[in-house]
């Protein structure tokens, strides 16, 4: 397995631990039920704070950081949180391995043309809409900014078979004359099932269905070699820009 | 003038019957009426109505809706009596209605104090009723008692402090003359208890806690002060056998849920059922379904009560059909365990010893690399009442199949008021339920399970593509009613699961079914999103 170690200073708290793959999986899990209503998926949702690049304004060790999060910022939004010492930890060695993931592409974009190659070259609007423009045959991006992060947007556009989520799985009915059908799945229920393909919402009734299943493949073609690297990364930073619609 | 208001004064009074004890012993007897939270004292949820057949609940359509002033889900069965029917709308306030147009008479509103924090929604799952006063626990732990006719307050007791985690969910139960509750709250590190006050005054008459203190028996099953934070919620209503004089509650899981290291031991009475006299509180037996749970297998369901031939005997028996995804009958005279039987997938046992004592399966602790157990963290079933048919001698379930969770183990501490749980298992299917579904039988399915309980066999099995947090009704005509978080409402064939009618409801369907019959005409009635559909038939 393998083992971030982080180095940590010799305080009580965190004394030179090392943190699993899986108490950073369980770092994150906190990490969302804890953190990120205020912070966001990202960390940077409040203004002037952002946690996942490495650098913290107020504390310069990890066992600082993961005080912060115990006892709180007094005279700020920031409240205590009853976490034990591992649980902190593993929050910060969460926000420490989102900082070291990322750097392939995270910040060398330019937003503006990330946003000229969705709609132009990338024809990602074929499929995906953003802020009600678009396509809906596959998931809309408006906030996908917001629920995935840099490196995982680049997988996806690099790999779109390597991780789908559950909510985006292309599903495919068979009727019983033989017609092939194949699109998003939307919802299902004892008698029907709601797909989303290019000829938008279809319901079928499960009776009048020969087969039915779910295709493992996605339908997303991979821009491996079809953009360049800069482009990716204006591309991704674009995505991450996206993070829902504010209200004013 | 006189004569014309004393007969208005005996009309107004003839529709608001006294409800007695002795009238809710006999439920059975007027089965145009719903006294208790499962029909009666034996918790069968079985109506003895039978206008609707199945050969002509295909005729069944809409008589009016309640639609809830709230967005809680709507968890409260309705009580119906002589034509009046009572609900709560979430979180807490008490409706009248009238059961024949759905006319609202009167609300009675409260409003829980801010320091309320049921850790699964600001949820009331209904009434309880005796004389004319309603009896309602709220999501800040005090059981109110309202007058029936009127909606205006009567007492309200303060059980247990909501700042600690402290809430009542449930619907309370009447024995005599008390009213009978339990507390919520397993999740904050609470010291659980049932308690019992004078239907009068809402003056305590005794407390059973649900974790032993030092001294009593089973203290020493919790290690060290674990037993003053071990939880032992109560969050579903017991039952009550008169002949024997005891009535039985479910226990929840101990606490932290998902780390069982700092309680080393059998952790009693969690997840068990126990057996207590309604009169002083006082333990007369129990048996626990899971010694020692790190899966949050809380053993809150509805005891059913019934009486059959077991290997050749009659016996009292105690039906139970637990979140750990075993179905078990026992002696309810004496608590010896007769059968367990799984009712969907189940990893995490091997069996029983000659006791009743499940079998741990080998390596099935939560871990720090993740372990996974079936049936998952929801449980096979959980809250959702079932339905015994005493026609048919099936006993019918609200199942999660094939679900499954992987446990974490993590570090945990208390902190009075905070949640004390540890880590959040990985779940296949949502603990809230989503506007659309996705999931896949691979990943999970809700259905209805028909269980022999001479055998522990399944008898058939009704598929739905979401899972379902529907209680179910089964009538002296053989028609079964159950919904599932899709929003389909479905009239089964009790005899065969065939289904025979279906309604598209549109919201999670979270409540217990029940039927009622007002100038001789029978009703149903299901809660759907914050909604209470009444069908009749065709006419």
């Amino acid at each position: 397995m393998k083992v971030w170690t982080f180095a940590l200073s010799a305080g009580v708290l965190l004394a030179q631990h090392s943190f699993t793959r899986a108490d950073i999986e369980d770092g994150s899990r906190l990490y969302s039920n804890t953190c990120a209503a205020c912070h966001g998926a990202n960390g940077d949702r409040v203004s002037g704070v952002d946690l996942m690049h490495g650098r913290f304004r107020r504390a310069a060790t990890d066992d600082g950081v993961a005080a912060i999060i115990q006892k709180g910022i007094p005279g700020t939004a920031m409240p205590p949180h009853a976490l034990t010492d591992f649980q902190a930890g593993s929050i910060v060695a969460y926000l420490r391995s989102v900082a070291a993931e990322a750097g392939s592409v995270s910040g060398t974009g330019d937003v503006a043309r990330g946003k000229a190659i969705f709609e132009g070259k990338g024809a990602c609007q074929t499929c995906h809409s953003v802020r009600n423009s678009g396509s809906l045959v596959g998931p809309d991006l408006t906030d996908i900014g917001a629920i995935r992060r840099a490196p995982q947007l680049e997988r996806s556009l690099l790999d779109p078979d390597g991780e789908i989520l559950a909510q985006n799985r292309t599903y495919r009915v068979v009727t019983r004359e033989g017609t092939v059908i194949t699109g998003r799945l939307l919802n299902h229920d004892v008698f029907t099932i709601q797909l989303m393909d290019a000829q938008g919402p279809r319901s079928f009734q499960k009776a009048n269905l020969k087969e039915s299943g779910f295709v493992e493949k996605s339908p997303m073609p991979s821009y491996q070699g079809k953009l360049s690297a800069q482009e990716l990364a204006d591309l991704v930073s674009y995505l991450v820009s996206l993070k829902g619609i504010q209200t004013q | 003038m006189i004569r014309r208001t004393l007969l208005l004064v005996l009309i107004a009074g003839s529709m608001f019957a006294q409800v007695s004890f002795e009238r809710i012993l006999n439920a059975a007897k007027e089965p145009q009426n719903w006294l208790t939270y499962s029909g009666g004292v034996q918790s069968q949820r079985h109506t003895g109505l039978t206008q609707i057949t199945p050969d002509n609940v295909k005729n069944l359509e809409q008589q009016w809706v309640f639609q809830a002033r709230s967005l809680e889900k709507f968890e409260a069965t309705p009580l119906v009596v002589d034509g009046v029917m009572y609900t709560v709308q979430a979180p807490n306030d008490i409706v009248a209605l009238d059961a024949v147009s759905g006319r609202v008479y009167w609300v009675y509103a409260y409003i829980p104090s801010p320091a309320a924090r049921p850790c699964c929604g600001m949820i009331n799952r209904g009434l309880a009723i005796l004389g004319d006063t309603l009896f309602m626990g709220t999501v800040d732990a005090h059981l109110i008692a309202v007058n029936a006719k009127s909606g205006r307050p009567i007492w309200d007791a303060k059980v247990a402090n909501a700042e600690s985690g402290y809430a009542l969910t449930h619907a309370p139960l009447v024995v005599k003359d008390k009213v009978i509750v339990g507390t919520a709250g397993g999740e904050y590190g609470i010291r659980g208890f049932i308690a019992a006050y004078d239907v009068k005054t809402g003056k305590e008459a005794w407390r059973f806690y649900t974790i032993p203190g030092p001294g009593e028996p089973g203290n020493q099953t919790w290690a060290g002060d674990s037993w003053k934070t071990g939880g032992g919620s109560v969050w579903v209503t017991g039952s009550y056998d008169p002949e024997l004089n005891l009535t039985y509650w479910g226990i929840g899981n101990p606490g932290p849920d998902w780390n069982g290291d700092s309680r080393p031991g059998d952790n009693l009475y969690s997840d068990s059922v126990v057996a207590l006299d309604p009169d002083t509180g006082k333990l007369k037996w129990y048996y626990q379904f899971s010694p020692h749970d790190e899966f949050d297998y809380d053993s809150v369901q509805v005891p059913v009560l019934a009486e059959m031939q077991w290997k050749g005997s009659q016996r009292k028996v105690m039906m139970w059909a637990n979140r750990n995804g075993m179905f078990y009958v026992i002696d309810r005279t004496s608590g010896e365990f007769l059968q367990g039987k799984p009712f969907a997938k189940v990893n995490w046992l091997t069996g029983f010893d000659e006791k009743g004592r499940p079998m741990r399966a080998p390596g099935k602790t939560p871990s720090t690399e993740g372990t996974l157990i079936y049936p998952g963290n929801q449980g096979a079933t959980n809250w959702y009442s079932p339905s015994y048919s005493p026609r048919t001698g099936l006993f019918y379930i609200p199942t999660w199949e094939n679900t499954s969770s992987i446990y974490f183990k993590s570090p945990v501490e208390y902190v009075e008021g905070r949640q004390y749980t540890g880590t959040f298992p990985r779940m296949t299917v949502s603990f809230r339920g989503n506007i659309q579904n996705q999931i896949t039988e691979d990943e999970g399915y809700g259905a209805v399970h028909a269980m022999d309980p001479k055998t522990g066999e399944r008898k058939w099995e009704f598929k739905m593509a979401d899972v379902t947090e529907s209680g179910i009704l089964t009538t002296a005509t053989d028609v079964l009613f159950v919904g599932g978080r899709e929003g389909n409402f479905f009239a089964l064939n009790a005899r065969n699961g065939s289904m025979l009618w279906k309604a598209a409801l549109g919201g999670i369907i979270a409540n217990g079914t029940i039927s009622y019959s007002v100038n001789g005409r029978q009703y149903i009635a299901v809660a759907a999103g914050n909604s209470l559909f009444t069908f009749a038939l065709r006419q």
